[in-house]
């Protein structure tokens, strides 16, 4: 078994997530199903470390997996295998009733405002609600403490008879912010936290969940598909396609220097609010939508979009090397001594040595 | 009097709705011109107005509860407000076409892709079946869908999210408009999509001369494809300049505000991200003065009395603030200081 490294909150070993479609039953023969069975590999073998403290950044594509793997790691979606290290206790294999004596510590934060607040709940309702079921605190102390999270996540605590339709976009979020603090947890996953929200409105919560990160001493999941703010709020960067991290290195230098194709491009596809910089930058634009996780493509499975691909591509399945210091890369076209794959000369893939 | 080359001209377009709340003034006199092959951005946060701009151009107000109170919208010198139903509708779709943000609600689920391309150029262009059956996979052909002939009588499910944008995009020009309206065309989309979408609008536009008008709450997406921009908010123009101008030296407090709040990887480094303070007002209860005074840092009295002039900063760059000028001798300052 496999020990935290003292350093670590949370460590994650060879996770995955399979989703059964179906399929490849005598049932399905009959009635004109799928004749082979079908499995999405949603998160296929994922080993990552998030250090206490830090804000791992989570990004990728939609159908990427990222949310699958940020719901699997607080068992909200059951994992199919691997472990998930908290404390020295393996998350993943734990019953259902210590789950929910370790769910005081780790908690989500959802993307939607409007669906995951229940609608109708008074917000004192909704922020008290995990007081009590964990029994945190009774009677009076459970609304002052309402009132003191509601002022921390910068909610008027006038508001507490409120119900959620009574608030815009942003403050539901803060609200949902406050649920998640109740239980003074360690970790949270943010799932998207600002996707549905106006752009002036998502500067005001990266600034909070900042600062609460440095009052609280949070460790944060950040998943995103917006990479600007993913580099402003995470200390690392995780990069994912289809259900496999491909990279992952410090928020500044895996923007600055990029070593995967597709993070090169995926970088390269967000737009500059610059005009001069736009009008002058190269633009990678992949070719093609990401492959379904249903079938997804042999060897590499960037190997369809990318310019790079040689024929060793399509067979051998690259691993998360670490190819400059702190900083993995999943593609055999690199590898420490030659990290630049513009230098790597045609056919060549220096990656396959040190595998 | 009128531009030889606009194509497009919105003069004090008022629409209103009238609900529970009160008269919502959701467009509050917008007045902007387009001319030939120009790209227009309109930016502004959800309830500013920007869409609702735009369908009041194609008379798209569902009335009741909206109406259009006052203003002019000329295309082509022809008041398409005063134009009666029918004019109006060999105009949609023919000569004004639009993409909206959702291309997974604005197909038809229950029609094959090649009847819904078909629909449009044998309504407005009298093709016969066989015609419009052979344009349609032109179309499709034009827009980068692989395999066009095989994939024209698929349903929009068989489709990508990516590729029923490019369907739309196939819809609108399939009549060759003179102005395409996109609304937010790729906001559901991912960056990856997004950067093809936009690469494609940009080729297309080179090829076609199509005028564009673009809207979207990104900056970063007005950036790089618009020659100027109209900054909403509140319902009214707080804003309007060459797109390049706007950026280098924004006249209005908003404007700044937004451009900051975006994070800026060459600028910021561990500290905090500038952020408006407060929430987008409600339209229907607007404040007296500037609508943007109660969130304005530099707010003084003045702003929360009386209503802001539009001043003229020069010949294509105005701002709605009694401050303007001290504004854009700011950023001006800031500017010079920076290079």
């Amino acid at each position: 078994m496999i020990k935290n490294d003292g350093n670590a909150l949370i460590s994650i070993h060879g996770l995955k997530v399979y989703f059964d479609l179906g399929g490849g039953t005598i049932f399905d023969k009959i009635t004109g199903g799928s004749k082979v069975k079908r499995v999405v590999k949603a998160v296929d073998g994922v080993s990552l470390e998030i250090q206490n403290g830090e804000t791992l950044g989570l990004v990728g594509e939609s159908g990427c997996g990222k949310s699958t793997l940020g719901r699997a790691l607080l068992r909200l979606t059951e994992p199919t295998g691997g472990q998930v290290f908290y404390n020295g206790k393996d998350l993943a294999h734990l019953s259902q009733s210590e789950m929910r004596e370790q769910r005081k510590n780790l908690q989500m934060i959802f993307q939607d405002p409007y669906a995951s607040l229940n609608p109708r709940m008074t917000v004192g309702q909704i922020i008290g609600e995990p007081l009590e079921t964990f029994k945190l605190a009774k009677g009076k102390a459970i609304h002052d403490r309402v009132k003191d999270l509601m002022e921390t996540v910068g909610l008027s605590s006038r508001f507490v008879q409120r119900f959620p339709h009574e608030f815009s976009g942003g403050q539901r979020q803060r609200i949902g912010i406050a649920r998640a603090l109740a239980v003074d947890p360690d970790f949270i996953v943010a799932d998207e936290p600002i996707s549905a929200l106006d752009v002036s409105i998502q500067a005001q919560i990266m600034n909070l969940m900042e600062r609460l990160q440095k009052a609280k001493d949070l460790t944060y999941l950040f998943i995103s598909h917006d990479l600007r703010a993913v580099r402003h709020v995470s200390d690392r960067v995780a990069v994912m396609y289809l259900g496999k991290i491909v990279e992952l290195a410090d928020a500044k230098i895996i923007y600055a220097d990029p070593l995967m194709p597709y993070t090169k491009a995926l970088i390269s596809a967000v737009p500059v609010p610059d005009p001069e910089i736009e009008s002058v930058r190269e633009r990678i634009v992949l070719q093609g939508d990401v492959p379904s996780p249903i079938n997804p493509p042999k060897g590499c499975r960037f190997h369809m979009r990318c310019p790079y691909k040689i024929s060793a591509c399509t067979e051998v399945e690259p691993q998360l090397v670490e190819i400059k210091p702190n900083h993995f890369a999943a593609c055999i076209r690199i590898s420490p001594e030659q990290p630049d794959i513009d230098k790597v000369r045609a056919n060549e893939a220096p990656g396959l040595q040190s595998n | 009097m009128e531009n030889q080359s606009a194509i497009l001209e919105v003069s004090n377009l008022k629409t209103y709705f009238n609900t529970e709340d009160g008269v919502v003034k959701a467009v509050d006199g917008i007045s902007f011109v387009l001319k030939r092959g120009e790209t227009l951005g309109i930016v502004g946060e959800s309830g500013s107005g920007k869409s609702v701009t735009n369908l009041s151009i194609l008379r798209l107000i569902p009335t009741p509860p909206g109406k259009i109170v006052d203003g002019k919208v000329n295309f082509h010198g022809q008041d398409i407000l005063l134009l009666p139903q029918e004019e109006v509708r060999k105009i949609r779709g023919k000569r004004i076409a639009m993409i909206f943000q959702d291309p997974m609600t604005s197909l038809n689920p229950f029609m094959k892709i090649s009847k819904q391309l078909m629909e449009i150029t044998q309504l407005h262009l009298g093709y016969t079946k066989a015609q419009a059956y052979e344009h349609a996979i032109k179309m499709l052909d034009t827009v980068g869908i692989p395999d066009a002939r095989s994939r024209v009588d698929n349903y929009p499910h068989e489709f990508s999210g990516g590729m029923r944008q490019r369907v739309m995009i196939a819809m609108a020009l399939s009549c060759e408009p003179e102005l395409l309206i996109a609304d937010e065309p790729t906001t559901a989309l991912d960056v990856t999509i997004q950067a093809q979408i936009l690469e494609l609008i940009k080729k297309l536009k080179a090829d076609t001369g199509t005028s564009v008008i673009l809207i979207t709450h990104d900056l970063g997406v007005v950036a790089g494809m618009t020659d100027k921009i109209i900054v909403m908010y509140a319902g009214k123009v707080f804003e309007q300049a060459p797109t390049k101008e706007l950026f280098a030296t924004p006249a209005n407090p908003y404007t700044k505000g937004l451009l900051k709040s975006v994070p800026d990887p060459a600028h910021e480094e561990g500290q905090d991200l500038y952020q408006i303070p407060g929430l987008p007002p409600d339209v229907a209860h607007l404040p007296p003065g500037c609508p943007f005074a109660p969130r304005c840092e530099r707010a003084k009295d003045i702003c929360r009395s009386e209503y802001p002039p539009f001043v003229q900063i020069n010949k294509n760059h105005n701002s709605l603030c009694h401050f303007a000028r001290e504004v854009y001798a700011e950023s001006l300052q800031e500017r010079g200081s920076q290079e």
